[in-house]
C-alpha cells in the first residue's frame, strides 16, 4: 500500500499548508505583468507564497530554487469567472424556482480530473456557479485550483460569495406545456414560470420576501435591544442570501443572453435597490452596453460561442470588445471543462475581433475577472504584494502555439508539464497491475463454483 | 396412596412439555470464552438465566435446574450486532444506498410519485420532503421478518435496525433478532436518526430535493427549525397565558428525539465533508460507509466520531463491459476498503460492522474475512460486532460482552469465527437457544453437488485453451 501511495504524485497526499514557504526565483522570461507592462528578461522572486520582486535584475537569495525561463512567458493565473467543475451531486437544484437555500461551498469535489486539466492549461482561479435552471439558483463559491489539496482548502480565503441568477429559455423551459424536446416533464410536473415575464415575478417576489424578512430580524434584535425577550423568527436559508445581495454582502452573477432580459434585471435591481456584480454570457450586451456601464454591472462572456439556442442567436464576437470600449468590466469565461483549458486562446480571439491590445486582450482572463470577483488585491496580475499564482508557457499564450509548462498558486507548483508526462507509465503499469490483479481473481473465482 | 402416585405421575406428565420447551437456567460449560471486552478465558463456564447473564468464569457452580451444554471444542462471543440495518423490519428492501451510490444520479431515486391522485408539490423544505423523523423502527419490527433466520446463522443476535425511507429516515432501535412478540424484540430505542442523500431523480419540476447539496442544505434547516421550535416551546411554556401558542411539527419531535445522527460518507470528500457538516449542525454524529477511509484515517481519529464500515465491499460490477477500463480510483479504493477496518484498529478509531445489504450468512462471513486477510485482527473484528457497537450506540451497560449481569445474547463457533471451516453451532438470543441451519451457513441446499452457473462454465473454457 505505501508503494501505491509513492507512486501517486501530490494529488493524493495532503500537504499541510497551502502556503509555499520556500523561495523561488523564475528567471530571464518575458514577463507578462498585466498591469503594469512586459519585462523583456524579467526575474520574478517568490517569496512565502507571494511574489516578492519584479524586474530585470532581481536579487537571488542563497537559499531560492531557481527556475531557468530562458526564452518562456511567464503570466498571472488565468482566472474562469463561469465553471461549473469540481461539483458533486448535481449542478441544478431544478426542482424549484428559487434555489438560494442551496450553497455549491458544500459540494465541491476536489477530485474532479477536470481540475487538473485545467490547471493543465493554466488555470488557477474559478467561479464556481449552480446551474441556469431556475431564475434564482444556490449559492457559489470561488475557488484555487489546489489540485490534492481538499474542498475545504481549495476555497478562495476572502473572496465574496455569490448567487447565480438566470434570465432566459433555462429556467422557463419546465413551464411550458409543450411536449418539444426541450421541455421536460408531464404537466403535473410543469414548474412555474413559463415566461420570460415569469422569471422576472420569480425574482421580485423572492426580493420582497426577503426585504420582509430583513424588517424581522431587525423589529426582533431591537426588541431585544429595548430589553425584550421575544421569539426569533424562523431562520430561513432562502432569504439570508438574498439579505446579503440587498446588503451588498454577496455579489449577483446572472446568467443572461437578450438584451430585453438585460434591461429588465438591471431595472429590477435598480428597483429593488442592489448591484448585478456580472452578467455572465450576456450575448447581446453589445446592443445594451451603455446601460450595463451605467448601471455598473460587470460582464463575462463567451470569445465566440453562439447560436446554439434561439436567444443565442443574435450574437457576435466583437461583444467583448465593444462593451468594453463602452466602459464596461468584460472578462471571459469558458462555462465548459474543454474550453477553460484555453481560455488564454479565447482572449486572443479579442485581438482579432475588436481590435483589443494584447494586454487588453490578456487582462479579459486575468485582472478583469480579478476585479469582477473582488480579489484584485490578491491575484489577476503578476506585482509585488499579490499571490504567486503564474503560468509558464513556452511561448507567447496568446500564440495558438503555446502551452503551459509550469502553473504556480501561492507559490506552490501544482502542474509541471515535464513531470506530469515522466510519471504516466509509472500510472499505467500501477493501474495495470490492479487490473490484472482483478481479473485473475474473477477468473479463480469462477473456476470455483463452490460459494464458500 | 395410589391417589398420590396417580396425581404425582398425571403432574409430572402435564410439566414435561413445559419443561422441555423453557428451561429456566442453561449452562454452557467448559467452552472457549471470548468475554469481548478484552479478556478471554481458554476453559470457562457460562451461566445463563431469565434471559441474562447470571455467571461467567472459570469455575462456575452450575445449579440443579440448569440444562448443560458441553462447551468442549466450542467457542463463546458476545452475540453479533449489525451496526446498522433494516433486519426485523418485514418487507423491508435493502437498506440505502451508501453515500458513494448517492453522489451523482442514484438508483435509489426519491419515493416514487406513482399513485393515481397527484401529490401534491413539494415546493420546498417547508413542505419537509422526505422526512421520517417521527418512524420508529421500534414500531415496525416483527418476528416475522423473513431475514432472521439468514442473519442469525450468521451468528446475529442483535441489530441497529433503523427505518429506511426518505432522507430523514427515522428513529432506529437496538433490536434482537428474536422475540414472541415484536416487543419483545426491543433491546432500546431511539438509539439515532438515520439521514441518507437522496440525489437523482428529481429534475426540474420534480420534488424538491433532487441535487446533494440541495439535500444538505435541507438537513441544515431542518436542524435550524428544530432550534427555533425549541425556543418557541420553551418561551410559551414559560408564560402561556396570553401568547399564540406554537404549531405542533411531528417531524421536528422526532428529529428532538434523537441521541444522534447517522451520516453518510464513502469517499474521502464526503468524509471531509460530513466530518465538517456535522460539526456545523453541533449534534453527535456518526459516519457510516467509509470505503475511502484509507485517505482519512488520521481525521476521523481526530475528529473522535465512531465509524460504520460498510460490510458490501466495491467490486467490479458483475455487468461490466469487458471493453471498459475502470477507473484508477474505482481500482484503487475496490483493493484498498477492505483493509479500511485494520487502519481504524490501528489508529484507535472507535468503529464497527454494518451489513449494508449483505444478508446470506455465507456473503457476510466472507466479508468480515475479507477484512481480517487485509490486516483487521480477528479480536478487533469480533469487538468491532460487538461490544463498540453497544458503546457506540450507548447500550454497552447491557450488551456486547460476556458480563454478569448483561443479556444472554451469544454466538457459539466451533473452530475460531470466520475460519472458512468454522461453524456456527448456537446463537442464544434473550436466553433462548437456536440451532442455526448447516445449509444457511454453506448457502447450498441440503445434500445437493454443485452445479457451476453458466458464466463459471464460460470461466473455466477459457482458462483451460
Amino acid at each position: 500500500m505505501k508503494r501505491l501511495f509513492s507512486l501517486l504524485p501530490a494529488t493524493l497526499a495532503l500537504a499541510a499548508s497551502l502556503i509555499n514557504a520556500e523561495t523561488l526565483l523564475i528567471r530571464n522570461a518575458t514577463v507578462l505583468t498585466v498591469t503594469k507592462g512586459t519585462v523583456e528578461n524579467g526575474s520574478v522572486l517568490v517569496e512565502n507564497g507571494r511574489i516578492a520582486a519584479v524586474g530585470k535584475s532581481v536579487s537571488v537569495p542563497p537559499d531560492a530554487t531557481v527556475v531557468d525561463a530562458t526564452g518562456k512567458f511567464l503570466m498571472p493565473g488565468i482566472i474562469d469567472c463561469h465553471s461549473h467543475t469540481a461539483i458533486e451531486g448535481g449542478v441544478n437544484e431544478g426542482t424549484v424556482s428559487d434555489s438560494s437555500m442551496v450553497n455549491i461551498k458544500d459540494v465541491i469535489d476536489p477530485n474532479d480530473i477536470n481540475i487538473y486539466r485545467a490547471l493543465a492549461g493554466g488555470l488557477t482561479v474559478s467561479n464556481v456557479l449552480h446551474g441556469s435552471a431556475n431564475a434564482i439558483g444556490g449559492q457559489t463559491t470561488v475557488i484555487k485550483l489546489r489540485w490534492g489539496k481538499t474542498a475545504q482548502d481549495m476555497i478562495f480565503e476572502g473572496a465574496t460569495p455569490g448567487i447565480k441568477f438566470a434570465l432566459g429559455e433555462n429556467p422557463k423551459r419546465q413551464g411550458q406545456p409543450s411536449q418539444n424536446f426541450f421541455s421536460q416533464g408531464t404537466p403535473q410536473e410543469r414548474r412555474y414560470p413559463g415566461t420570460r415575464m415569469g422569471v422576472e415575478e420569480v425574482i421580485r417576489e423572492s426580493f420582497a420576501d426577503a426585504k420582509n424578512y430583513q424588517a424581522n430580524w431587525k423589529e426582533y434584535k431591537d426588541k431585544t435591544t429595548r430589553g425584550e425577550h421575544p421569539v426569533p423568527p424562523r431562520k430561513d436559508l432562502r432569504l439570508e442570501p438574498l439579505v446579503e445581495v440587498l446588503e451588498g454582502r454577496r455579489y449577483v452573477h446572472a446568467h443572461c443572453y437578450r438584451s430585453d432580459e438585460i434591461l429588465m434585471l438591471l431595472r429590477v435591481a435598480d428597483e429593488t435597490g442592489f448591484k448585478i456584480r456580472t452578467l455572465q454570457h450576456v450575448l447581446e450586451g453589445y446592443k445594451v452596453a451603455k446601460e450595463i456601464a451605467a448601471h455598473g454591472a460587470g460582464a463575462s462572456t463567451f470569445s465566440d460561442w453562439w447560436s446554439y439556442k434561439i436567444e443565442a442567436y443574435d450574437a457576435t464576437p466583437y461583444n467583448a470588445a465593444i462593451m468594453a470600449r463602452k466602459g464596461v468590466l468584460v472578462s471571459l469565461n469558458s462555462d465548459s471543462d474543454e474550453l477553460q483549458r484555453h481560455l488564454n486562446l479565447e482572449a486572443a480571439k479579442t485581438m482579432r475581433y475588436g481590435g483589443l491590445s494584447e494586454t487588453e486582450a490578456l487582462a479579459m482572463v486575468t485582472i478583469n475577472p480579478a476585479k469582477q470577483l473582488g480579489v484584485d488585491d490578491k491575484v489577476g496580475s503578476v506585482e509585488v504584494g499579490k499571490s504567486a499564482d503564474l503560468v509558464l508557457f513556452d511561448k507567447h499564450p496568446l500564440s495558438n502555439a503555446s502551452k503551459p509548462l509550469k502553473v504556480w498558486i501561492d507559490g506552490h507548483e501544482y502542474f509541471d508539464r515535464d513531470k506530469d508526462l515522466e510519471i504516466r507509465p509509472k500510472f499505467q503499469a500501477d493501474k495495470k497491475n490492479l487490473l490484472d490483479k482483478e481479473n485473475a481473481k474473477g477468473k479463480e473465482k469462477a473456476a470455483r463454483p463452490t460459494s464458500l | 396412596m395410589h391417589c398420590k402416585l396417580i396425581l404425582a405421575a398425571v403432574a409430572s406428565f402435564a410439566l414435561s412439555p413445559l419443561l422441555s420447551e423453557v428451561p429456566s437456567a442453561i449452562a454452557i460449560k467448559d467452552a472457549h470464552v471470548v468475554i469481548g471486552s478484552g479478556a478471554e478465558l481458554p476453559k470457562g463456564t457460562v451461566l445463563l438465566r431469565n434471559g441474562l447473564i447470571q455467571e461467567v468464569g472459570p469455575n462456575v457452580s452450575i445449579p440443579a435446574d440448569a440444562w448443560v451444554i458441553d462447551g468442549a471444542g466450542l467457542t463463546i462471543y458476545p452475540g453479533f450486532i449489525d451496526a446498522l440495518g433494516t433486519w426485523g423490519i418485514p418487507g423491508a428492501s435493502a437498506p440505502p444506498g451508501g453515500a458513494a451510490r448517492t453522489a451523482g444520479a442514484g438508483p435509489q431515486a426519491p419515493l416514487p410519485q406513482t399513485t393515481s391522485t397527484p401529490a401534491p408539490r413539494i415546493r420546498g423544505p417547508e413542505d419537509r420532503p422526505q422526512t421520517y423523523t417521527n418512524e420508529r423502527a421500534a414500531d415496525l419490527v416483527s418476528p416475522t421478518d423473513n431475514r432472521l433466520d439468514a442473519a442469525r446463522s450468521a451468528g446475529f443476535t442483535t441489530s441497529a435496525t433503523f427505518p429506511n425511507k426518505g432522507i430523514f429516515e427515522g428513529l432506529g432501535a437496538m433490536i434482537d433478532l428474536a422475540g414472541e412478540r415484536s416487543g419483545n424484540m426491543v433491546v432500546a430505542q431511539p438509539i439515532g436518526q438515520q439521514v441518507a442523500f437522496r440525489v437523482g431523480g428529481g429534475g426540474m419540476g420534480r420534488a424538491f430535493p433532487s441535487s446533494l447539496m440541495g439535500n444538505i442544505s435541507y438537513v441544515r434547516q431542518l436542524y435550524l427549525d428544530l432550534d427555533q421550535y425549541k425556543k418557541a416551546k420553551e418561551a410559551y411554556d414559560s408564560h402561556t397565558g396570553g401568547t399564540p401558542r406554537p404549531e405542533y411539527d411531528r417531524y421536528l419531535e422526532g428529529l428532538a428525539e434523537s441521541p444522534r445522527l447517522l451520516l453518510p460518507a464513502d469517499q474521502s470528500q464526503q468524509i471531509d465533508r460530513m466530518l465538517s457538516f456535522g460539526a456545523e449542525l453541533k449534534v453527535p454524529f456518526v459516519l457510516y460507509g467509509l470505503h475511502e477511509a484509507y485517505r482519512r484515517v488520521n481525521q476521523i481519529k481526530t475528529a473522535n466520531v465512531p465509524a460504520l464500515v460498510s460490510l458490501k465491499w466495491p467490486e467490479k460490477p458483475k455487468d461490466a463491459d469487458p471493453a471498459d477500463t475502470p477507473n484508477y480510483r474505482d481500482l484503487v479504493m475496490r483493493e484498498q476498503a477492505p483493509a479500511v477496518p485494520g487502519l481504524l484498529a490501528k489508529a484507535g478509531v472507535k468503529f464497527a460492522f454494518y451489513s449494508d445489504g449483505v444478508e446470506s450468512a455465507p456473503d457476510l462471513k466472507k466479508a468480515i474475512k475479507k477484512a481480517i486477510d487485509a490486516g483487521l485482527p480477528r479480536a478487533e473484528a469480533i469487538r468491532a460486532l460487538t461490544l463498540t457497537v453497544a458503546e457506540i450506540y450507548g447500550v454497552a451497560d447491557r450488551l456486547g460482552s460476556i458480563e454478569k449481569g448483561k443479556i444472554a445474547n451469544l454466538t457459539i463457533t466451533k473452530g475460531e469465527a470466520f475460519d472458512e471451516k468454522s461453524t456456527i453451532e448456537y446463537v442464544f438470543i434473550d436466553g433462548k437457544q437456536f440451532r442455526p441451519s448447516k445449509e444457511m451457513q454453506t448457502g447450498l441446499p441440503a445434500g445437493s453437488r454443485t452445479r457451476p452457473t453458466l458464466s463459471d462454465t464460460a470461466e473455466i473454457k477459457e482458462s483451460n485453451r
